[in-house]
């Protein structure tokens, strides 16, 4: 048997394309928006996501059976926020200088939309492996998408590349700026973010038209 | 046993379980974690503190590398060679002087008392560097720093950080190319406690002019900057009696 069925592939690699939650479900933007201006931060975020909607998914997957329907969003809530905070606790103590380059994100991993909307829709109604899958799969989704931002962003606001100068030195007019090259400031704020998930979408949409709607 | 999940007695004990389960697991996770925490913290700020004199492992022109945490208690020893605590005209020595929470000071002073003002004296190659630690407000939250100052109050290194800057913007602040260019402005224009101010209008982002008491702003970054420049200003003026005797000695 295989480790991973036909259905337990898509789940992973779905999300990935055709049902990107950023880009096809449109969840997930304000960070998408607020933590871009960097490629680094956009891995690490795309990272702890990743832990955080696992591990998650696979906690409400197998509590599905006795949370009160009345009070699920709480139990979720409580759930997430205690995942979070756990994280950040042991980072702190076990990996000060990681603790430090996380800051501001692990507390906003709270706050994304695509977490909340997986426990709805997915870990409340699948088993355990699979909820784990679908976390795993929608995660890299968004930090695929949130990776391709971030590239652009910081290539085209800052002229570097996780920290590395790439197309030269902006003071001291080497590389590409020798021949009168310019950083575009404004890619370095949170609307240009929003424009570059509208290409995705845009380039997206068009090499597969059934991504379409009617209306 | 199937459990009627939808009973209102059953979503009440639900949640007072869930309640208790979770908050215990987060208070042991936080107890037997904070020991660890804190030496973490007591560990960076020795690492703030020298990399602001000079001491640090910095290799290249663009990272910030401080003394690794094995050796930092030892080479803390070694350069800081008196720490002070200065409470209005008293001035005593104490060697955890490091320790003082200014945050703590901070609301002391604001209800009437006489804050507790830690200062660092390090030396190194012969001559001596007075460090200040100081604290202020960013645009989301806390910003902090040490800078080292000369005997004529010249400045020879800072260190900044941040609790919640915008990183790509504001978190900038804890940039080597930001921080590097402090080297060399004076705290002082003629003899009023000017600090340095984070200009947008400098005109000067190689930062060559040293007498200005300006350095080169962050784009994008401009209350970040701004938060900057007041905590360096407030910081100076709160230790001007004792830089003040600083000066009077050469």
């Amino acid at each position: 048997m295989a480790l991973l069925s036909k259905k337990d592939t898509s789940l992973i690699l779905d999300p990935l394309a055709d049902n990107n939650p950023i880009t096809i479900q449109v969840l997930g933007i304000c960070s998408a928006l607020a933590i871009t201006a960097e490629l680094k931060a956009s891995i690490v975020m795309a990272l702890s996501v990743m832990f955080v909607l696992g591990m998650g998914n696979v906690v409400i997957s197998l509590m599905r059976n006795i949370i009160p329907s009345k009070i699920r969003i709480i139990v979720q809530l409580v759930v997430v926020a205690a995942l979070v905070i756990m994280v950040d606790q042991v980072l702190k103590a076990f990996a000060y200088e990681l603790s430090k380059t996380l800051s501001v994100f692990v507390g906003l991993i709270i706050t994304n939309c695509i977490i909340m909307g997986r426990f709805e829709a997915f870990a409340l109604a699948n088993g355990p492996w699979r909820s784990f899958l679908d976390g795993i799969g929608n995660s890299a989704g968004y930090g695929l998408i949130l990776i391709i931002i971030g590239f652009f962003r910081e290539l085209l606001g800052s002229g570097t590349l996780l920290g590395f100068k790439v197309l030269g030195d902006p003071i001291e007019k080497t590389g590409l700026y020798a021949i009168g090259y310019e950083n575009n400031g404004f890619m370095l704020l949170s609307p240009m973010a929003l424009i570059v998930v509208g290409l995705i979408i845009w380039v997206q949409r068009s090499r597969n038209k059934a991504l379409i709607e009617e209306n | 046993m199937a459990v009627n999940t939808d009973k209102n007695s059953y979503t009440v004990i639900f949640a007072a379980v869930m309640v208790v389960i979770v908050g215990s697991l987060l208070a042991f996770f936080a107890s037997s974690l904070s020991e660890k925490i804190q030496e973490n913290e007591r560990l960076e700020k020795q690492q703030n503190i020298l990399y602001a004199m000079g001491v640090n492992e910095n290799v290249d022109e663009g990272s910030v590398n401080f003394v690794s945490t094995d050796k930092v208690a030892g080479e803390f020893e070694k350069y800081i060679t008196e720490q002070l605590v200065i409470e209005g005209d008293k001035i005593t020595k104490d060697d955890n002087a490091y320790l003082i929470d200014l945050k703590k000071q901070e609301t002391e002073a604001k209800a009437g008392k006489t804050r507790k003002l830690p200062l660092f004296i390090g030396e190194k190659d012969g001559s001596k560097y007075y460090i200040i630690p100081m604290r202020g407000k960013g645009l989301w939250d806390a910003i902090w720093g040490f800078v080292a100052l000369d005997n004529n109050l010249v400045v020879k290194g800072v260190y900044f950080d941040h609790k919640g800057e915008t990183p790509g913007l504001g978190a900038n602040i804890k940039q080597r190319y930001f921080m590097d260019d402090f080297t060399g402005e004076s705290i002082l224009k003629g003899t009023e406690y000017a600090g340095i101010a984070v200009a947008k209008g400098n005109n000067d982002p190689t930062n060559e002019i040293k007498d200005d008491n300006e350095v080169d702003a962050l784009a994008g970054a401009t209350i970040t900057g701004n938060g900057l420049s007041a905590m360096i200003k407030e910081s100076v003026n709160l230790y001007k009696s004792y830089l003040e005797s600083i000066r009077a000695k050469n």
